[in-house]
């Protein structure tokens, strides 16, 4: 025998003991552990081996409690039973909110937008140079980072093309197809004030120019006094390193600001006299107004809503309770209100809203309904705590025209037809 | 004598007060207001900005050295951009470049580079670092130059004997400069 085997034969005299003792009622003894180990292997390993071309069967035996259950793993995976998943494109992917419970997006099923695919970044290597108009230019390793006082908070991102088919005429889309490109977590880094400081800002410096690492380079300027209070320099989200398609290794966030704001890779910082005309923020990412002329530097997401159960491409399977739920949010602060139609907007009532009410952040609204089987049409509204009230969609393009593309948060309604199936519709 | 001892045990712990208020435990405190640095990073070095310092602005700042005609873009643009934006920047598939003037208030607006990019610098800024996709950063100075100045000349913004460099590229007049308004939201009623 050579020295391996003894301490494989060690390790599983260990094992049986393990198991005499957790099963005390039952025989063990090598050979039995060598079947139940090979036969609990070949289960696992069958879907490896000769995988077919759907998901793999989960492995569900009738009855769990007599069956040990799968040992311990190094990084947790979802059960092989749920299926939500992001749907994505070469440039985007979205999250599916009808889904989702609570308000956290999983890291995992976060929307993706990026401009010329996720880069590669190797967090050793990664630096922010800080520069322009400061008194010290500066550069910083992500250790260097992530030794400033840190700072975590709950937030929403939310894509300014979000919700933008719903200019057009109507299609037969999910809440995740239609509104998808939002997502909330809580996110960790150090206050950009803070970096700023370690630089010293000339008073000339008004702007800031941020630019990503990734294959387009992306660059938005921002303005200075707006963002200086609240911005963050994130390096975690969701208590890990942030995702790769999220900025991995360094991200910049704006609570309440369009994503694209958002930069993600972050390498650099400059600190300049006026905004600086990038193609994101003349070309792309302005609003076209019916005159003619287009808005730029529309950075608020304003107050939306979105009831998420029941929502489009599903189905009321009869008629009964239906707890009718969604998710809220406003770039201005706090939701204050969210309103429930089940009538196409003409009698409301106050949905309840999920402790704590965050700003910037998702709130989870929930009312429940009986369903009597008949036509309905239900609309949820909100109100944020500067009394902005969510705008009907006739009121939105009636100002707005159907040009604009980007900042559509009108209320949206779902026909929930006799059959109970739900459709997206205008009203 | 055991009131002497009072005293000065008070005395004591008086001062370790004082001293813990001035100097924390194991360090000073900051205040959340002050203006006091870390320590932390590095000065950046002129070279180290230089390699990463790629933006221009609308006033030509962080144009490079170099030039480009119109003659020397078509054969950038037919080599490097036609097969996404199409033959004469009108066809696509990837975004329109050419045309669209007079559309921006119909009801069928096109926007390209002709008819709604406010400033020509940005042309230079985005073509130099983004494209083209499968090999961003990689043209010279004069060939950005040079296909800047057909695109320009595509969407008759100028003649084709121009030759665009740090001084004529900011000084093109785009044709909706003042297409563009501030953010007067919240403006739905």
């Amino acid at each position: 025998m050579n020295p391996r085997d003894v301490q494989l034969g060690d390790w599983m005299n260990k094992a049986t003991k393990i198991l005499r003792n957790v099963f005390p009622g039952r025989k063990f003894n090598r050979r039995a552990f060598l079947l139940g180990a090979t036969s609990l292997l070949g289960v696992t390993a069958t879907p490896w081996l000769f995988p077919s071309r759907s998901e793999p069967a989960p492995m569900n035996p009738a009855d769990p409690t007599r069956v040990p259950g799968s040992p311990a793993r190094m990084y947790g995976q979802r059960s092989p039973f749920v299926e939500a998943r992001r749907i994505p494109a070469l440039t985007r992917s979205r999250t599916p909110l009808q889904d989702l419970h609570g308000v956290i997006t999983p890291s995992a099923l976060h929307f993706e937008r990026h401009h010329n695919g996720v880069p590669a970044i190797d967090p050793t290597r990664h630096r922010l140079l800080v520069h322009g108009l400061v008194e010290r230019p500066m550069i910083f390793s992500m250790d260097e980072l992530k030794r400033f006082p840190a700072v975590s908070r709950l937030a929403f991102i939310e894509c300014s093309g979000n919700s933008g088919s719903q200019w057009e005429e109507p299609v037969q889309l999910t809440a995740q197809q239609i509104h998808g490109l939002i997502s909330t977590s809580e996110w960790t880094g150090v206050s950009l004030a803070l970096v700023l400081r370690e630089s010293g800002i000339q008073p000339e410096a008004t702007w800031i120019l941020a630019e990503g690492s990734d294959a387009a380079a992306l660059t938005r300027t921002l303005p200075l006094a707006s963002i200086i209070d609240e911005a963050l320099l994130c390096y975690a989200q969701n208590g890990e390193p942030l995702r790769p398609e999220q900025g991995y290794p360094l991200r910049l966030l704006l609570p309440g600001w369009e994503g694209n704001a958002c930069i993600k890779w972050l390498r650099r910082l400059k600190l300049v006299a006026g905004p600086l005309m990038t193609r994101e923020e003349t070309s792309k990412y302005t609003d076209l107004m019916p005159d003619g002329k287009a808005r730029q530097f529309t950075f608020e997401m304003e107050a939306k809503s979105v009831i998420t159960t029941p929502s489009g491409g599903q189905r009321l399977p009869q008629p009964g309770f239906v707890e009718i739920r969604g998710l809220a949010w406003s770039g201005r602060g706090r939701v204050t209100r969210v309103e429930i139609s089940v009538d196409g907007g003409m009698a409301w009532q106050p949905a309840e809203l999920q402790e704590p009410v965050l700003p910037k952040c998702h709130t989870r609204f929930r009312l429940g309904w009986w369903w009597d089987g008949k036509e309905a049409l239900l609309q949820s509204r909100c109100t944020d705590e500067t009394g902005y009230i969510q705008p009907t969609r006739r009121d939105l393009i009636r100002v707005r025209g159907t040009n604009s593309y980007y900042h559509y948060n009108a209320i949206q309604s779902w026909k929930i037809t006799k059959e109970g199936r739900v459709e997206n519709v205008y009203v | 004598m055991c009131t002497c001892k009072r005293v000065r045990l008070g005395t004591l712990a008086v001062l370790c007060l004082v001293w813990l208020c001035v100097v924390g435990v194991g360090g000073t405190r900051i205040p959340p207001e002050s203006s006091q640095t870390f320590g932390l990073g590095k000065p950046a070095t002129s070279a180290e900005i230089q390699s990463w310092n790629i933006d221009v602005g609308p006033d030509g700042e962080g144009l490079p050295p170099g030039q480009g005609s119109v003659q020397e873009g078509a054969k950038v643009y037919t080599a490097t951009c036609a097969a996404c934006h199409g033959p004469t920047g009108r066809e696509g598939p990837m975004n329109r470049l050419v045309a669209g003037e007079g559309t921006l208030g119909t009801d069928h607006p096109v926007k390209t580079v002709g008819s709604y990019w406010p400033y020509a610098t940005t042309l230079y800024d985005y073509i130099f670092r983004a494209m083209p996709p499968t090999a961003p950063q990689t043209l010279s100075p004069d060939e950005v130059y040079a296909v800047v100045a057909w695109i320009l000349f595509q969407n008759g913004i100028v003649d084709e004997t121009t030759v665009l460099d740090r001084q004529s590229l900011p000084a093109i007049r785009m044709p909706n400069r003042e297409g563009f308004v501030p953010d007067p939201r919240p403006d739905v009623p």
